[in-house]
């Protein structure tokens, strides 16, 4: 597996996992018409995540058939030798194996905590897939072109509802208190760099996640200054746990159950 | 034609970008609009169906990612064909700013024409679309998005 395969699976593997989170939400919206909102918006996380396991899927067939050995690229059930699709990668993992970050795997909570979570993740997106418009793997910067307009609607969106929460009733104002305390320590990890995100920085085809902590923090704190919120704290901690290199809490397996469960119990089952 | 908007074609909406007939093999090269339309996998079985229903049964379909799918290749054929079915099309190019904000709007409801509408939600039906409502003729209308 390159640095650079393994930085496409990552990207795709945060898209999934929180486009999975916010899809949970479907049916039980506060109200019909947000109900809709965040559904798009994980349709949209999905759809990225499609196109880059799809990319991953074919640089992992074209690194096996060029492998000498043969061997090592096999089929992750069967190993039984052929071509990978995007299925493989995003049914057939476990735990250990994906690298999203910790922060998009953490339970939906009330809706503030979910809100949160894509406000931080979308503003870091943003600037994410701004980077890799000049990336030198052609097709990621393709992706990032598509993906970064897509975000640019789900950041303003949830600043729109962070002001919205933050600054309305003694509730909602508290309840955003709560989740800034239960989603803070999981930030971190956001911009301290996996060896393969060192590595694709280095050969110009990734985005190093370090550089975007500034941006990041001066946008954050400007919007969560105007919803009378705490802002987030500058002073840089060290990461929980990185779910960048596979060491995920406990909530991962819960996801992937349902998530993985068809694919699992039949597997091969196609529409 | 667009499984969720049937009056309009793929040609209409600019998602058919090009067509290479070989000798024994069509390649046909389509862009999605956003990343997680669901139609553009309806849209690879229509295309399909139809070139065999004419006889070519070997077809090749890729999804080209860039340039990337945007609004101001909808042509005005096609924006008209949205008015009439009571979409309000976009109303600016992608680029200019209202649009990359995020606070392009329409400015006249497509059943009554009347200028007094407001925004129930930036987001529709679909991601494409965001959902307005009319304060005259009462009625929701959906607004094809500039992206």
């Amino acid at each position: 597996m390159t640095p650079l395969i393994s930085y496409i699976i990552h990207l795709a593997d945060n898209a999934l996992i929180l486009g999975h989170r916010n899809s949970e939400w479907t049916g039980h919206g506060p109200i019909l018409e947000q109900d809709i909102a965040l559904s798009n918006i994980a349709l949209d996380l999905i759809g990225q995540s499609r196109n880059l396991y799809q990319l991953a899927a074919s640089r992992i067939n074209v690194f096996s058939s060029r492998k000498e050995s043969g061997a090592q690229e096999q089929h992750m059930l069967s190993g039984e030798k052929k071509l990978f699709t995007e299925d493989d990668i995003a049914y057939l993992r476990d735990s250990p194996e994906f690298k999203n970050a910790v922060l998009l795997e953490q339970t939906n909570g009330d809706w503030a905590k979910t809100i949160l979570r894509q406000f931080y993740f979308s503003h870091f997106q943003l600037l994410q897939y701004g980077g890799l418009l000049n990336s030198r793997e052609p097709m990621l910067a393709a992706i990032g072109e598509k993906s970064i307009k897509e975000t640019r609607y789900h950041a303003k969106w949830s600043s729109e509802w962070i002001c919205r929460l933050g600054d309305a009733t003694t509730e909602s104002h508290e309840r955003m208190l709560n989740a800034l305390n239960d989603l803070n320590p999981w930030v971190p990890e956001l911009f301290a760099a996996a060896d393969y995100e060192k590595s694709v920085t280095a050969s110009g085809e990734g985005v190093d996640p370090a550089t975007l902590y500034k941006p990041w923090l001066e946008e954050v704190n400007k919007i969560l200054e105007t919803a009378t919120l705490l802002p987030y704290p500058a002073e840089k901690k060290a990461p929980v746990l990185s779910g960048k290199n596979g060491f995920h809490s406990e909530h991962l397996g819960y996801i992937l159950t349902e998530l993985q469960f068809l694919q699992r119990a039949y597997p091969g089952c196609e529409w | 034609m667009d499984p969720e908007i049937p009056v309009l074609s793929i040609t209409d909406l600019g998602i058919l970008r090009e067509v290479e007939v070989a000798e024994n093999e069509i390649t046909v090269n389509i862009t999605p609009t956003y990343s997680g339309c669901p139609a553009m996998d309806a849209i690879q079985q229509d295309i399909r169906k139809i070139l065999a229903k004419n006889g070519m049964e070997r077809v090749k379909i890729n999804q080209v990612l860039s340039p990337a799918w945007t609004s101001d290749w909808m042509s005005r054929e096609g924006k008209e064909k949205l008015e009439a079915f009571g979409i309000a099309p976009p109303v600016v190019t992608a680029g200019c700013a209202l649009a990359l904000t995020g606070d392009d709007e329409p400015d006249h409801c497509p059943l009554c024409q009347s200028k007094n509408i407001e925004l129930i939600s930036r987001f529709g039906s679909t991601s494409c679309k965001a959902l307005y409502r009319c304060l005259d003729c009462r009625e929701p209308f959906d607004y094809f998005k500039c992206h």
